[in-house]
């Protein structure tokens, strides 16, 4: 990686003021797009999805409008879809941080289990604990132990600048065995028929249920709470400016006096806190015990939240719940016999379709501003 | 259980991670980045295994794999070079896509059985040497093209006009329009010929290594190629050193597998080592290789020589077309 600067790199840490092209035209369009393009972009992928559904006999029509029931067509399945979309929030929100500095953290699900075995190591140890002390606790666990389990890549970026995605990437194959071997293993009820999973946690342990006759749990706080943190950090701090910075271009953050290479390994450990808190929230608010299959993919299907959502927090949130639906319709997909890869499927195709919008637009943006420039040649 | 089994079992093991780190290395040299193998390996896999039963040809549905898998490419190709994508993000959207297609249209084929499948040829003469003919001379015909594919391709890249031809278009495009090399064209192509040998990689896992058919048979392999690839500094020969280095990593762990945690190599003894943790193995030996190799890019003084291609993931387009 060529870390030389050039004065093109260093310009806008020189002169902030001087003009972008960008970014004078920005506004007018901007907002337009920002609304319009995902909504494009999820009816194009799902007139693609159409084609394989099609080619096995499938009327598209009728399973998109099974999905929507599922999701959204009573308030059980509404219940349901916020459910899901709690971790979505949480390890989107997490992703976000670390994409803002253009780290790839492909690592979430690897961490997000990590969370999970924190949680569960205390819950198991101490089932007599009152609520208040070990709900605390298991917090905390999680999120150290999502923070640990990024820690790793962050050296390494940050020491022999190994390339983080396939590191953290590796780190979920270890993380999914290591959560195995507990589960099949060390950690597995004696009461349970051989069955592998852990034994019911204490009810102490439990989140608490927010909304009666729902599985709507505390977590939801955690992930309010999370937005408006992340937001705080990530736009009111200059911290948070030093991320964007980073992401934009490291030599201009090296050169500015910026620490990089703390600033890598932050960003890349409270990524990994939040998904690890993920963790937490779902095995002590839903599933009440460790069993295998815990996330649907939540770490993958939270970097395309994050991305869809441009990394800006509230958004995040927002996506989440789009999401939310989409994975909860999934397990009614498998119940009417409809393979789960229909749910992989079109999260990629919506991926394909946000980016591309994304990319057009910046270019038609961007042309744009360059015409009026050229227009009036004296504008300064 | 003898050491001569385990290394034929090396070369098995990672003949199809080699082919598809030979196709990403030619992806990359070409100045594009793609990290959606693991979607293409499993719809060149599945598109193998639905071409061999449909036709009942085994070469034919190693073309299928490779078609599958070159299609799903020319995906990317026209996202990341056409549209001006992300090229990161592109590769995330192309394993989920390729994930879910192979799950999706594969639903129907599971647990069944190829009515073929690659069997070993053993070469004439060299299969009876003491040690290398066992290891070496007794596979399958997939694994001989692997074989061949290693020097040709070395030999392309570093001494043929096309191959100076594609090396300059991922290390300086500009240079390369200059001269009148078509960047985008030649990108286009070698997206797709990386995409094909990914495929070629599925299609030896579904027709060779594993010849039925399962959900996820790659299990992570096209992720491990993406690694391999810069432990390989983006040169064939490392690329072979590096596919069998998860090879030998990857056979360890189904032998003892099948013989339940114990081994006797006849110098070391395994004994009772837990399936779970053998099984982190290959990913945990990939993370360390890739640490040395960026430890000795660091302290190594030509560094120009070994690293990546210079505008590997950067979208070129001519300044004058703006």
């Amino acid at each position: 990686m060529n870390l030389k600067p050039t004065l093109e790199s260093l310009q806008p840490v020189l002169s902030p003021a001087a003009p972008t092209p960008l970014r004078q035209r920005f506004d007018s369009l901007n907002l337009l797009i920002v609304i319009l393009s995902p909504g494009v972009a999820i009816l194009l992928a799902l007139l693609f999805i159409a084609v394989p559904l099609l080619l096995t006999g499938k009327d598209p029509l009728l399973v998109y409008s099974q999905m929507y029931q599922a999701a959204w067509g009573d308030s059980y399945g509404q219940s349901e879809t916020l459910v899901k979309a709690i971790p979505l929030t949480l390890v989107g929100l997490g992703v976000a941080v670390a994409f803002r500095a253009r780290l790839w953290n492909i690592g979430a699900e690897g961490q997000f289990y990590a969370g999970v075995l924190g949680a569960t190591a205390l819950a198991l140890a101490f089932p007599d604990w009152p609520s208040l002390l070990i709900i605390p606790a298991m917090l905390v666990a999680s999120l150290v132990c999502g923070a640990l389990w990024a820690l790793g890549p962050a050296l390494l970026r940050s020491w022999l600048n190994v390339n983080e995605i396939i590191t953290s990437l590796m780190l979920n194959y270890v993380a999914l065995n290591l959560t195995n071997f507990f589960i099949y293993g060390p950690w597995k009820d004696p009461k349970g028929f051989g069955f592998p999973k852990t034994p019911p946690f204490s009810e102490a342990s439990a989140l608490p249920v927010i909304i009666e006759g729902t599985r709507i749990h505390f977590g939801l706080i955690f992930a309010l709470l999370a937005m408006f943190l992340v937001w705080l950090v990530l736009s009111k701090t200059g911290w948070g400016f030093e991320l964007k910075v980073l992401g934009e271009s490291s030599s201009t953050a090296r050169y500015a006096g910026m620490p990089v290479a703390r600033n890598i390994i932050v960003a890349f450990v409270v990524s990994g806190a939040l998904a690890g808190l993920a963790g937490m929230s779902e095995v002590a608010g839903i599933a009440h015990r460790l069993e295998p299959n815990l996330s649907p993919g939540y770490g993958y299907t939270a970097i395309i939240v994050a991305w869809l959502a441009r990394l800006n927090p509230w958004g995040i949130g927002l996506v989440a719940i789009l999401f939310g639906g989409l994975l909860s319709s999934g397990f009614t997909m498998q119940r009417l016999g409809i393979s789960a890869g229909l749910v992989t499927l079109l999260q990629g195709a919506i991926l394909f379709f946000v980016l591309a919008g994304e990319a057009l637009s910046r270019r038609l943006l961007y042309n744009r501003a360059l015409r009026r420039k050229a227009l009036q040649p004296e504008e300064r | 259980m003898d050491l001569v089994n385990l290394l034929a079992i090396t070369i098995a093991a990672g003949t199809p991670v080699l082919f598809a780190t030979l196709g990403e290395l030619l992806t990359e040299r070409s100045g594009v980045l793609n990290l959606g193998l693991e979607g293409m390996m499993l719809v060149g896999a599945l598109s193998a295994f639905a071409g061999t039963t449909a036709t009942g040809n085994l070469w034919l549905g190693v073309l299928c794999g490779m078609l599958g898998g070159a299609l799903l490419a020319l995906i990317h190709a026209f996202f990341t070079l056409t549209i001006g994508v992300n090229q990161v993000v592109s590769g995330l959207a192309l394993v989920l896509l390729g994930q879910g297609l192979a799950s999706y249209l594969g639903r129907g084929f599971i647990g069944q059985v190829v009515p073929d499948s690659f069997k070993t040829v053993a070469v004439p003469g060299l299969a009876d040497l003491p040690v290398l003919g066992p290891v070496l001379f007794r596979h399958d015909w997939l694994v001989y093209l692997s074989f061949g594919l290693v020097p040709v391709l070395a030999f392309y890249i570093y001494r043929t006009r096309p191959g100076l031809n594609l090396r300059s278009v991922g290390d300086s495009p500009a240079t390369a329009d200059a001269l009148g090399i078509a960047v985008t064209g030649t990108r286009y192509a070698y997206v797709c010929a990386g995409g094909a040998l990914c495929g070629l990689g599925g299609a030896y896992m579904s027709l060779a290594y594993i010849p039925s058919w399962n959900e996820n048979v790659t299990a992570g392999r096209g992720w491990i190629a993406v690694g391999l690839v810069i432990f390989a500094m983006w040169n064939p020969w490392r690329a072979l050193l590096g596919a069998y280095l998860f090879g030998f990593v990857d056979g360890l762990n189904f032998q003892l597998q099948v013989s339940q945690g114990n081994l006797s190599l006849g110098f070391i003894q395994f004994n009772q080592i837990n399936t779970f943790f053998l099984k982190m193995l290959p990913y945990l030996v990939v993370i360390a290789a890739l640490v040395f190799s960026q430890w000795r890019l660091k302290h190594n003084r030509n560094r120009e020589a070994s690293g990546p291609p210079a505008a590997l993931g950067q979208l070129y387009l001519r300044r004058d077309k703006n």
